[in-house]
């Protein structure tokens, strides 16, 4: 496929023999929302993973607008463009959120100790302008109010609408978001949801692993089905739903 | 008046010593127990030079600096790779190595027999003698010390050493090089024990290698930990509170021998009493459990 930001080509992971991944393969087209799904340990979380350099693969290829990404440690894959959310919900729980998102920022020159001392000026500046840039953020899905209280005293649905804005912030173009609706309340889940569904607009290309196969439907502008680290079905969200494979896999 | 300006003295240089540690333990969650070998490199550079080729003061504290520097890179090349409980035992390695090489290297440092006689400084013609003179010399570099400090943590740096404390895998996946600020900090860390070690050597003029062992080093993170880590000013009130309370006990009218003893059970006793009752410390607002996005 041409034109796609990501790439991955036979990808393989192995885990003390289970196959995590198997020769899996895909392509993220540009301000498109890719949806995986497939059961528990089906690999799609070993794929973020992999992509996002937190574990090594055993072979395969991956490249992001030519790069490859295959070998970078995780915080170059970040600066090259490509972040992500955890399943496991990852925050500085006892920072404030405004400082969540600071974090997410990229290039910060108060982030270069010489610059915190012999820059001095040009590093609060920056820092202004990324605490408006950061309140924005807040500001558009409704968490500014408690910009100031620490990232814990969230509930679980705010917690992961936190995630998803850092993710946002670190300015990549392709966000891998993994479960961000699984176990929250139905009205922060059409919060995030609509969150997701707007991320094209803004220019960013999205992944997103979900068990929630209506939430899958909603926003995803094709869907992968994964089993035992293999695609075993993919295209449109009708496409996939009505392949027979899938079919039965969520009927077991 | 003297003897007030000594425990002044050295509070000022265990103010050094506990808030750089506390820029290692409180901030960026590495909790090392070599800050007392780093403390001793810095006071032994600074007595050989002084005593063998007489270099100027400036002179002989910048080496200390440095070399005490270049040592806590090549320390943090290993040890830095390794967390939590393991980053403590190579710390300490290193404390008992560089403890043992202090008092084994007896052309250079003396050995157990230590270096008497470390000269005054003198500072562009400013011979520094009396207590007060000391206490205004040690007092300037305490201040300078709790600036930096003070800018780093306020820092954007800073609030990448907080996120490396708290989940490095956050970190990394926000695009920071963990593994870059863990090395700075361990760096800027020792550079700073450095300079408290060299008003040591200076003041008491007489250096040996039991005044750098691993029990200096607990001594300096009980300080860290008592007084709240992870906050500006607890390693102030945790030395002000560690190193007037044994002053206190003279007062009592123990006889010596029995003195120190009492010291040793009362440093204890409070370190159990703070990790029980209030791990954060008096200031802290974390204590040292670990954070739950930890795996």
């Amino acid at each position: 496929m041409t034109g796609a930001l990501l790439e991955a080509e036979g990808l393989d992971k192995c885990f003390d023999g289970v196959k995590a991944l198997a020769d899996f393969s895909c392509a993220v087209q540009e301000r498109k929302i890719l949806g995986l799904i497939g059961p528990n340990g089906a690999g799609k979380t070993t794929l973020f993973n992999v992509l996002t350099g937190f574990i090594p693969s055993d072979g395969g290829k991956a490249t992001f607008k030519g790069t490859n990404l295959l070998r970078l440690p995780p915080y170059r894959i970040a600066r090259a463009g490509v972040a992500r959310t955890f399943q496991n919900l990852r925050l500085i729980r006892r920072l404030s959120m405004l400082d969540n998102v600071l974090l997410a920022f990229q290039n910060q020159p108060g982030e270069r100790l010489r610059n915190v001392f012999f820059r001095p000026r040009a590093s609060t500046r920056q820092e202004a302008e990324n605490r408006q840039a950061a309140l924005a953020l807040l500001e558009d899905v409704e968490l500014a109010a408690k910009a100031n209280d620490p990232a814990e005293a969230l509930s679980y649905g705010q917690q992961k609408l936190l995630s998803l804005v850092c993710c946002l912030a670190t300015g990549a173009e392709l966000l891998l978001l993994d479960e961000p609706v699984a176990g929250i309340a139905p009205e922060m889940r059409e919060k995030i949801l609509s969150v997701i569904r707007s991320l094209p607009g803004k220019g960013k290309s999205v992944v997103v692993i979900e068990h929630d196969l209506d939430a899958v439907m909603q926003v995803c502008d094709r869907v992968i089905f994964m089993d035992a680290g293999a695609k075993v079905s993919e295209g449109t969200s009708q496409e996939v739903r009505n392949d027979p494979k899938v079919i039965e896999a969520y009927l077991d | 008046m003297e003897y007030l300006l000594h425990i002044l003295i050295l509070i000022c240089i265990y103010v050094i010593l506990s808030a750089s540690l506390n820029l290692l333990a409180g901030y960026a969650g590495l909790l090392s127990i070599a800050h007392a070998a780093f403390y001793g490199v810095g006071a032994y550079v600074v007595a050989v030079m002084a005593l063998n080729w007489h270099t100027p003061w400036w002179v002989n504290v910048v080496c200390a600096v440095v070399l005490s520097g270049l040592l806590g890179a090549l320390v943090g090349v290993p040890s830095l790779r390794i967390r939590d409980d393991y980053f403590v035992i190579a710390t300490f390695a290193f404390q008992v190595i560089a403890f043992s090489v202090l008092n084994n290297w007896v052309s250079l440092t003396g050995g157990p027999m230590g270096l008497p006689g470390i000269p005054h400084p003198v500072i562009l013609g400013w011979q520094v003698s009396t207590h007060l003179e000391f206490l205004l010399l040690v007092g300037f570099f305490c201040a300078l010390t709790l600036w930096v400090c003070h800018r780093i943590v306020r820092s954007p740096f800073g609030r990448v050493l907080k996120a490396v404390r708290e989940d490095e895998v956050f970190a990394q996946a926000a695009g920071k090089n963990v593994a870059a600020h863990k090395m700075l900090v361990f760096v800027i860390g020792a550079g700073m024990a450095a300079v408290a070690g060299a008003m040591y050597a200076h003041y008491i003029s007489f250096i040996d290698p039991t005044s750098f062992t691993v029990m200096e080093s607990i001594f300096i993170l009980s300080i860290v930990i008592i007084g709240g880590a992870g906050s500006l000013w607890g390693p102030v009130l945790g030395t002000v509170v560690l190193v007037t309370l044994p002053e206190l006990l003279r007062f009592v009218g123990l006889p010596s021998s029995v003195a120190a003893n009492v010291r040793q059970m009362l440093y204890g006793g409070l370190l159990v009493a703070f990790m029980m009752w209030r791990p954060q410390g008096f200031l802290g607002q974390y204590s040292f459990e670990k954070g739950s996005g930890r795996e």
